[in-house]
């Protein structure tokens, strides 16, 4: 689905790119897109937001549990910041969003590993 | 490199974080490269399970770039496995590789898995003399297949030409193919030795005239007379510099699990199977020792002319015998640039033409330290 086409006032879900790397570096969070070759560094509300973006969580409900608590901002204008925000990272290819649940990879790195099934 | 990524490369330098580590999957290769610094057989590579608690920790570390290389990484079967546990810890993956395993399949795979760009090794356009470096007869049309099957896939690749008396003669037919596949181009005019010591591939180095020639094409250097000027002297902020980023924000893994502070810096300072990737990046005493130098501390480069401009390379200084000596591959380079010698080849030239008592080879780190300190106290006196 493309930005443009969640529309306003919609419910909007967000997700990680597959496509993405990132780590903590102090306190920011780096960012690189595969597809732009580009290095972003994120601000806290941006880290927050990238790190909620599960695919199964509605952005409302991110900016009410995550952002409105830390940042102490009116619900209203916490929720506007935050699909701007969202549309302008998925326009590089760092979030995806959609009015619908996104799916996200099976693999999770943190599951045991399979014993191997090749002898080298 | 971007000025936010040397930023970020500041700023992890700043917080004690090991911002890049190249972790070699395999020494074993379909190719038999002619100057290669590596001993092909297996003698006991990590596991899958290992790679994958490797990552983890790499990952809790605060590792950002992540460089798969070999040997051939495609020759382990759990490649792929490893690639995709890699992306899930969101590390900025890059490859390197000779390509001639990827096909159609594999670049779309690679394309899905995010992977940041692949580095191809390419020795000449021309078949007759890539194949005769690799040993390998078609290799060239395989791996020039691959960059187009990955070019179509949208991935950025490399193509990588290190350049030596074989191929000397061919970078600019290698430079054209770049751009006509549509990958980037990069020249490496450096031989090295093995990783156990032996030196004897450094005779396939491009002689001095070669690299003359090359330090003055302005294709590579932009301006020529610029790029061979005579040195500045070292002033005190290049006296206090740190002499390149391993071991400071790099560091290397090798297929056995062996933490050096980086390919060319074969001074073990721990092994990732017995001890936790962090704790060897705080803790080594190897690489307490590495991070102290400055430029300063370097007997004969600290006197050189070259010194703040020579790419004094501390992992091939090392393998001469002392990490705070010069490295004379590097020597050869700054003389090729500028026609100016070094106080290493200026010393070596004045030294009595007398077989050398001392073959600094396959000496142990330890043994080559202190050969090299009584050399300098020998010389003093």
């Amino acid at each position: 689905m493309t930005v443009e086409s969640v529309k306003m006032n919609k419910t909007m879900y967000v997700a990680r790119s597959p496509r993405i790397a990132a780590r903590m570096l102090g306190e920011e969070m780096l960012v690189m897109s595969a597809q732009e070759s580009t290095l972003f560094t994120l601000n806290p509300t941006a880290t927050i937001l990238w790190q909620a973006a599960d695919g199964a969580t509605p952005l409302d409900e991110i900016v009410g549990r995550r952002i409105c608590s830390e940042f102490e901002v009116p619900p209203e204008e916490a929720m506007r910041d935050a699909e701007a925000l969202a549309r302008d990272l998925a326009n590089h290819g760092i979030l995806l969003i959609s009015e619908e649940p996104i799916p996200q990879p099976g693999f999770s790195p943190r599951q045991p590993a399979p014993q191997e099934a090749v002898k080298r | 490199m971007s000025v936010l990524m040397q930023e970020m490369s500041e700023r992890a330098l700043r917080l004690g974080v090991p911002f890049s580590v190249q972790l070699d999957l395999t020494y074993r290769c379909n190719e038999q490269c002619v100057h290669c610094y590596l001993d092909h057989d297996d003698h006991g590579e990590m596991t899958t399970v290992e790679i994958k608690r490797l990552l983890e920790e790499m990952a809790e570390a605060g590792v950002f770039i992540l460089t798969l290389s070999g040997g051939e990484i495609f020759m382990r079967k759990d490649f792929f496995e490893i690639l995709e546990c890699a992306r899930a810890f969101t590390f900025c993956v890059k490859l390197k590789t000779n390509a001639v395993l990827i096909r159609e399949a594999q670049a779309a795979r690679l394309r899905e898995l995010g992977v940041q760009s692949i580095q191809i090794s390419i020795y000449s356009h021309r078949p007759e003399v890539h194949d005769a470096i690799t040993k390998v007869q078609g290799s060239l049309r395989r791996s020039i297949d691959a960059i187009r099957f990955l070019k179509s896939q949208g991935i950025k690749v490399i193509m990588a030409n290190v350049l030596m008396s074989e191929n000397m003669q061919d970078h600019h037919g290698v430079r054209r193919l770049a751009e006509e596949l549509g990958a980037d181009y990069t020249l490496d005019p450096t031989i090295t030795p093995m990783m156990d010591g032996d030196r004897s591939v450094l005779k396939l180095n491009a002689g001095e005239s070669a690299l003359r020639e090359l330090f003055r094409d302005e294709a590579y250097v932009g301006n020529a007379e610029e790029f061979c000027a005579p040195p500045p002297s070292p002033d005190e902020n290049s006296m206090a510099s740190l002499p390149c980023s391993a071991g400071h924000t790099a560091c290397y893994v090798s297929p056995y699990g062996e933490f050096y502070p980086c390919v060319q810096f074969p001074l073990s300072c721990g092994n990732v199977r017995q001890q936790r990737f962090l704790d060897i990046w705080r803790d080594s005493a190897q690489l307490k020792e590495v991070r102290a130098i400055r430029l300063r501390d370097l007997s004969s480069c600290s006197q050189c002319a070259h010194g703040s401009t020579c790419s004094r390379c501390p992992g091939l200084a090392f393998m001469e015998g002392n990490m705070r000596g010069p490295s004379t591959l590097d020597c050869e380079k700054s003389y090729a640039r500028t026609g100016i010698p070094s106080n290493n080849l200026l010393a070596k030239k004045n030294a009595p033409s007398v077989p050398r008592l001392v073959q600094i080879q396959v000496v142990p780190a330890i043994m080559g330290n202190r050969l090299s300190r009584l050399g300098s106290a020998v010389g003093a006196a």
